[in-house]
C-alpha cells in the first residue's frame, strides 16, 4: 500500500505565541517549530500499517524553508521519502487554497491512503482532510480512534464522536484523519536519525504542480484576518457549594465540558 | 564546540522521551523503589542501549557521545533512569563488546544492546573500592570439569538483580603474578548460575528507582569459556572501562546539574515574595547564574573528553576532571536548587529533593573525586 502522510510545520502550542501587528500573522520567531502534534499519530499509524502490509511512506508538507527540519524529523521515525511544497508565492496560504495545493501534490503521488492529523495545534480549522478529499474526489474518514486494512483493502475506521463511536468503512483510495488516541507515536532512534540524511526529499514548486501563483497566498485568500487582540485573562472558577446537591452539580459541570 | 546535526536530533528525541514518559511516572517508583521496567523498555525500543554499538550486532551505529548525550538529557529528568543506561551499556555490554570473544559476543550482545536484557559489572567488593588490586574474589580453574569455581562477594552492583538481568561480569583473583602481585581476571557469571546469589536491594539516599545489590558467590562454577578476554588481564580491562565510564558519569551529573537549573528556573518566576518573582532578586539570580557557569563549563569538559576518546587521543586526565567537576557541580547545584525551593525543596514530592539525594554519590561511585584527583595529579608527572 502507498501511503502519503500531510505533515504541518507549527509553532509550539506549549510556547506563548504572538500575532504581528502589520498582517496578524504569527510571528515564526515567538516559538519553536515543531511538527504539529497530531501528524506523529499520523505518522506512526502509516509505518504500523506499512510493518503489517508492507508498501511505502511518503511526508508530504507544504512550507517554508524552516519546514525542511520538520520534515527531515519526520523521516526519523521511519518513513521512506517526502515531498516538500515549497514556494515563496504560499506565504500566507488559506485553508481553501492549501487544500488545492496538497490535492494537486496528492495527484502527482497517487496514494492508496492518505493519512493525517484531525486538526493543526495552529489553525485548528479541523477542514483540511475533508477537502483534500473532495478536491480528489475520494473518500474521507475522519477523526478516527481506530484503523484497519481488510484483506480487499477496505478501510475500517472508528470514528470518533462526543458520544463515543462510529464504524465506517471505504474502499481506498481515501484520506483518513487520526485523533492521538489511535496509538503512540515512536521516539526516532539514531539509527533513524542517521538514515533520515540519506532518504530523498523532493521539492515542488506552484509551477511544478501548474499552479497559478495569485490563487494561493495572501493574494488568493478566501479569508483575511482583519484585527486580532490578546486572549482575556483566566476568570475565576466557578465554586460549588454542596447543598445536598453538590454531586450532581459537579456531574453536570463535567458533562457540560465533555469530561463524562 | 558544536554538536553535529544527528548528535542534537538524538539529544532532542531523548528530551522529548524524558520529559513525556519518565517525568510523569519516575516519581512513584523513586518512592516506592521500584525498577522501571517500563521505562526501560522504551528506550529499548528506542535504541537508546544499542547507541555506542555498531549495525552488525544489533546497535545503532553511533559513538559514545551519542550515548553520553542520551545519559545527559535523562540525568535532567531522573538520575536512577540515567544510571540503568550508563550503566547496561558502559559496564554492562561493553566489556563484553570490547573484550569478548565472536562466541561471547553472539552469544550475549545482542539482547544486551536492545536492552531486553541487562549486565551488572561486578568490581567492587565489601573490602576493596578504589583499590582494585585489593580484589579478594578468587576464581579456581577445575582443569578436569573445565569449569571456573568462583568464591567471594561483590557490592553495590548495579543491574545486577532486575528480572532481565542475564549475566554479571565478575573480577577475580585466578594466580600470582611472576612479580607476587594477583593476576586479575574477568569472569561472565550468566544469571540464574548455581551459588551465586544476589542479595536484597540496599536501602539507598538516592537513586531509589535503579538496582543496586550485594552479590554472593560460592562454589559458584561457570564455563572455562565464560574467561573475558585474556587471563590476567582483568585489572588493565577494567581500568579502561572505568576510564570511558567516568565520561558519561560526567554526562549524567551535567545533566542532574542542569536538571537542578531548569527546576529552579521554573519555581523562581512563580513563586513570589516581597511583592515580586524570586527571579527578580539578585540572591537568587545570582544563584541561578553560578549553576549555569558550572553546568555549562561542565558539559565543555565532558563534549572534551568524549572528543578525544573518538579521536583516539590520550583521555584519561580530561576524564577524570569531566567527572571530579560534573559531580561536584551536581553536589553544588542541587544545594542550591534546594535552598531556592525552600520549605518545598525538602520534600520528596520536588523534583529538586530527588536530585539533592542523588548528587553525592556522584562524588563517589565510579572513581572517588580523591580518585580522579590522584588520576589528574599522576598524568601531571607527579
Amino acid at each position: 500500500m502507498k501511503t502519503v502522510v500531510l505533515v504541518k510545520q507549527v509553532p509550539d502550542s506549549g510556547a506563548e505565541r504572538r500575532l504581528r501587528d502589520a498582517d496578524h500573522t504569527i510571528e515564526r520567531e515567538s516559538a519553536d517549530n515543531l511538527i504539529n502534534e497530531m501528524d506523529d499519530y499520523a505518522i506512526e499509524e502509516a509505518l504500523r500499517l506499512q510493518e503489517a502490509h508492507g508498501g511505502e511512506v511518503t511526508i508530504l508538507t507544504m512550507g517554508p524553508t524552516q519546514a525542511a527540519e520538520s520534515i527531515r524529523k519526520a523521516l526519523s521515525m521511519g518513513p521512506d521519502q517526502a515531498v516538500h511544497v515549497l514556494d515563496d508565492a504560499l506565504a500566507g496560504s488559506c485553508a481553501v487554497a492549501t487544500s488545492a495545493v496538497l490535492a494537486a501534490a496528492l495527484r502527482t503521488l497517487s496514494p492508496d491512503l492518505v493519512l493525517s492529523g484531525a486538526e493543526s495545534t495552529d489553525g485548528r480549522v479541523q477542514a483540511m482532510p475533508h477537502m483534500v478529499a473532495e478536491r480528489l474526489g475520494i473518500a474521507a474518514l475522519t477523526g478516527a480512534r481506530k484503523l484497519t486494512v481488510g484483506g480487499d483493502g477496505t478501510l475500517t475506521v472508528e470514528r470518533q464522536t462526543d458520544e463515543g463511536y462510529e464504524v465506517v468503512t471505504a474502499a481506498t483510495p481515501a484520506v483518513v484523519s487520526v485523533w492521538d488516541t489511535i496509538n503512540e507515536p515512536r521516539y526516532p532512534s539514531f539509527k533513524g536519525i542517521m538514515a533520515a540524511k540519506k532518504k530523498p526529499v523532493s521539492v515542488l514548486s506552484l509551477a511544478d504542480l501548474g499552479i497559478d501563483p495569485g490563487e494561493v497566498g495572501t493574494a488568493g485568500a478566501t479569508s483575511a484576518v482583519v484585527s486580532h487582540q490578546e486572549r482575556p485573562a483566566r476568570s475565576a472558577g466557578q465554586k460549588i457549594i454542596d447543598q445536598g446537591d453538590g454531586g450532581v452539580k459537579l456531574v453536570e459541570f463535567l458533562a457540560s465540558e465533555k469530561f463524562v | 564546540m558544536r554538536l553535529n546535526e544527528e548528535h542534537q536530533a538524538l539529544r532532542d528525541s531523548v528530551r522529548d522521551f524524558a520529559r513525556e514518559v519518565v517525568a510523569p511516572v519516575i516519581a512513584t517508583h523513586y518512592e516506592e523503589h521500584t525498577f522501571p521496567y517500563e521505562i526501560v523498555r522504551q528506550m529499548g525500543k528506542m535504541g537508546l542501549f544499542g547507541l555506542p554499538f555498531p549495525e552488525e550486532i544489533g546497535g545503532m551505529g553511533g559513538d559514545y557521545l551519542a550515548l553520553c548525550l542520551a545519559v545527559e538529557e535523562l540525568a535532567r529528568v531522573d538520575s536512577s533512569v540515567a544510571v540503568t543506561l550508563e550503566a547496561a551499556v558502559s559496564l554492562g555490554a561493553m566489556p563484553i563488546y570490547r573484550f569478548g570473544t565472536e562466541e561471547q559476543r553472539r552469544r550475549w550482545l545482542p539482547k544486551l544492546v536492545t536492552g531486553e536484557a541487562l549486565a551488572g559489572f561486578g568490581l567492587t567488593e565489601p573490602g576493596s573500592g578504589s583499590d582494585v588490586g585489593a580484589t579478594q574474589t578468587r576464581a579456581v580453574l577445575d582443569a578436569d570439569r573445565e569449569e571456573w569455581v568462583l568464591t567471594g562477594s561483590k557490592v553495590f552492583i548495579t543491574n545486577s538483580g532486575t528480572d532481565i538481568t542475564s549475566l554479571v561480569t565478575v573480577t577475580a583473583v585466578t594466580g600470582t603474578e611472576p612479580d607476587g602481585s594477583k593476576e586479575i581476571s574477568t569472569i561472565v557469571v550468566p544469571s540464574g548460575t548455581p551459588g551465586f546469589t544476589v542479595q536484597p536491594g540496599y536501602s539507598k539516599v538516592g537513586w531509589c528507582a535503579s538496582d543496586t545489590h550485594e552479590l554472593a558467590f560460592e562454589d559458584c562454577r561457570v564455563p572455562a569459556g565464560n574467561l573475558l578476554g585474556e587471563r590476567g588481564r582483568g585489572l588493565a580491562q577494567f581500568l579502561s572501562i572505568l576510564d570511558e565510564g567516568r565520561v558519561a558519569i560526567a554526562a549524567l551529573a551535567v545533566g542532574l546539574a542542569q536538571g537542578c537549573i531548569d527546576e529552579s528556573l521554573r519555581y523562581a518566576r512563580q513563586r513570589h515574595a516581597f511583592g515580586s518573582p524570586i527571579g527578580a532578586l539578585q540572591a537568587i539570580q545570582f544563584k541561578v547564574a553560578d549553576m549555569e557557569t558550572r553546568a555549562h563549563t561542565a558539559r565543555l569538559a565532558y563534549h572534551d573528553a568524549a572528543a578525544r576518546m573518538l579521536a583516539g587521543e590520550p583521555f584519561k586526565r580530561q576524564a577524570a576532571i569531566a567527572k571530579l567537576y560534573a559531580s561536584e557541580s551536581a553536589v553544588t547545584n542541587a544545594r542550591e536548587a534546594t535552598q531556592i525551593h525552600g520549605g518545598y525543596g525538602f520534600m520528596n514530592e520536588f523534583p529538586v529533593a530527588r536530585f539533592w539525594r542523588d548528587s553525592k554519590i556522584l562524588e563517589i561511585g565510579e572513581g572517588t573525586s580523591e580518585i580522579q584527583r590522584l588520576v589528574i595529579a599522576r598524568d601531571l608527572g607527579l
